[in-house]
Parts: C-alpha cells; structure tokens; sequence
C-alpha cells in the first residue's frame, strides 16, 4: 500500500520535473533568440516528430507520463507514432496515420474554441 | 577626455550595466516556466490518474482523453480571459502545454468573431495553429513514408 502511494506520488513529480524542464527549454530559447509564441511551437512539435522518429520521445513518455505528452513536443511524439503505426499497413496508412493519431486534439481545440468563441466576448486588451 | 574615450568608457559602463540585469531576468523567466510547465503537467498527470481510475481508460484513449480535458481547461480559461493573465507571467510555461496550443486557437477565434463568422472566427482561428498544422501534415507523412520504405 505504501510503496503504491509513493510510486504515485513519485510519477507526479517526474510529470512536474520533466513538464516543467521542457517548458524552461522553450524559455531559453525565447529569452536567447526572441522567437514568437507560434515559431516557438513549431520548433517543438518538429522536435517532438524527429526524436520520436528516433525512437527516443517514446522512452521519455514512459519514463514521465503527461509530462512528456503535455507539452507540444508531445503533439509531435503522437503525429510521428500515428504514423509509424500507420506505415505497418502500407502507404496510405503512412500518410494518414500521423493526423488520425492527432485529430482528438486538433478537433477538440476547433470545437471547444467554437463554443468559447460563442460564449465569451475577447477582453479589451489593456497594455 | 577625447570624444572616442568616452565613447568607449559610455560603452563600458553599458557593458557593465548589462552584465548585471540579464540572468537574474533570464534566471526568473526561466523558474516562472517551469514551475507553470510543471503545474500544468502535473494536472494532465493528474487527470491520467482519474480518467484511469474512474473510467478504465488505458493506451491512446487515455491518452487523447487528458488531451481533450487539457484543451478543454486551456480554452475555458482563454474565455474567461484567465489564461492570457497567466501567460504574462509565465511565457513559454503557458505556450509550450497543449493548453497553450487550445489558447491559440481560441484566443483570435474570439478576437476576430467581430469580422464575420466565416473569414474573421474561422479563418483567423488557425492564424498561429496553421503553422502547427502544416508543419505536423508535413514532418508527419515524411516520418511515415521514411519508415515505410526503410
């Protein structure tokens, strides 16, 4: 029962370390070259893609859970695993393996985007 | 002192100045990040757990389930106009999560709905989430096609 709670407790604090270390990455990064929001997560979705096209993200996520899924880096991991999975069955599940893995997030941001859209009106910037 | 002595000795003391603000600047950014970061994975941890728990979720259902509530969370905080109060703070700790991803599609969705629903809250809704799009189709197929044929 105990080791049960610590092992809990301990995934949490590798979700923690691991979310948190990708994050201040971006952040050094932003800090160094003064990237935009939107440069700054496409670089980390390719970086996501190309090291789980490696192999490598996939020991990562085992390792820190949402940690490694959360960030965007972990949107790339999905695409490039949806589409290793797809290429198992041929061509054309190596091109549509990447966005079928994806279209959970991609579909439930236009929607829920959508509704908040309807529901709320967008605040006066003031600075 | 000549003119170009001062200049140098005005460089100098810029140089020193700047010695002195840009870690500790750097160094806070860089603490607000993670802990953010963290927080917010520690919460998609969290959903994991009760989503697998409660539901018996498991693999990439679970997976994509914690995606949808995160998403869900990000752009029900952009609404309330909470999630940019953050993000002042925070920096790449609110962008880089996926709540940063549903963020940016909310955030001009609601900003341009004034401009029409088809060419204002459609159109502009992708205006930083395209690229993420267009990138993902493209890095996705060439890692597809990479590993059909290798």
């Amino acid at each position: 029962m105990f080791a049960e709670i610590w092992e809990l407790v301990f995934d949490f604090v590798k979700a923690f370390a691991v979310g948190g270390l990708i994050c201040m990455i971006a952040q050094v990064v932003i800090n160094l070259t003064d990237l935009t929001a939107g440069k700054i997560l496409v670089t980390f979705l390719l970086a996501g893609v190309v090291l789980q096209g490696l192999g490598l993200y996939q020991k990562l996520v085992d390792f820190a859970g949402a940690g490694a899924t959360v960030p965007i880096s972990g949107f790339g991991y999905l695409l490039a695993k949806g589409a290793m999975q797809g290429a198992e069955e041929g061509w054309f599940g190596a091109v549509t393996g990447a966005f079928s893995a994806a279209s959970a997030g991609v579909t439930a941001a236009v929607i829920f985007s959508l509704i908040m859209a309807f529901l709320f009106k967008a605040k006066t910037k003031k600075n | 002192m000549t003119g170009k002595d001062n200049e140098n000795f005005n460089q100098n003391y810029i140089d020193y100045v700047h010695s002195f603000d840009p870690p500790t600047k750097h160094f806070k950014n860089c603490l607000r990040a993670f802990l953010v970061g963290g927080l917010i994975c520690t919460i998609g941890q969290f959903l994991r757990v009760i989503f697998e728990e409660a539901l018996g979720l498991s693999g990439d259902e679970l997976a994509g389930t914690v995606s949808i509530a995160l998403i869900f969370l990000g752009t029900l905080l952009t609404g309330l106009g909470v999630y940019d109060r953050i993000g002042k703070h925070a920096g790449a700790g609110s962008i880089v999560p996926i709540t940063g991803f549903a963020n940016s599609v909310c955030s001009p969705a609601m900003e341009f709905k004034t401009e029409g629903y088809v060419y204002g809250m459609a159109a502009k809704m992708f205006i930083v989430a395209g690229p993420i799009i267009v990138f993902g189709a493209l890095s996705g197929t060439i890692v597809g096609l990479l590993y059909l044929l290798l």
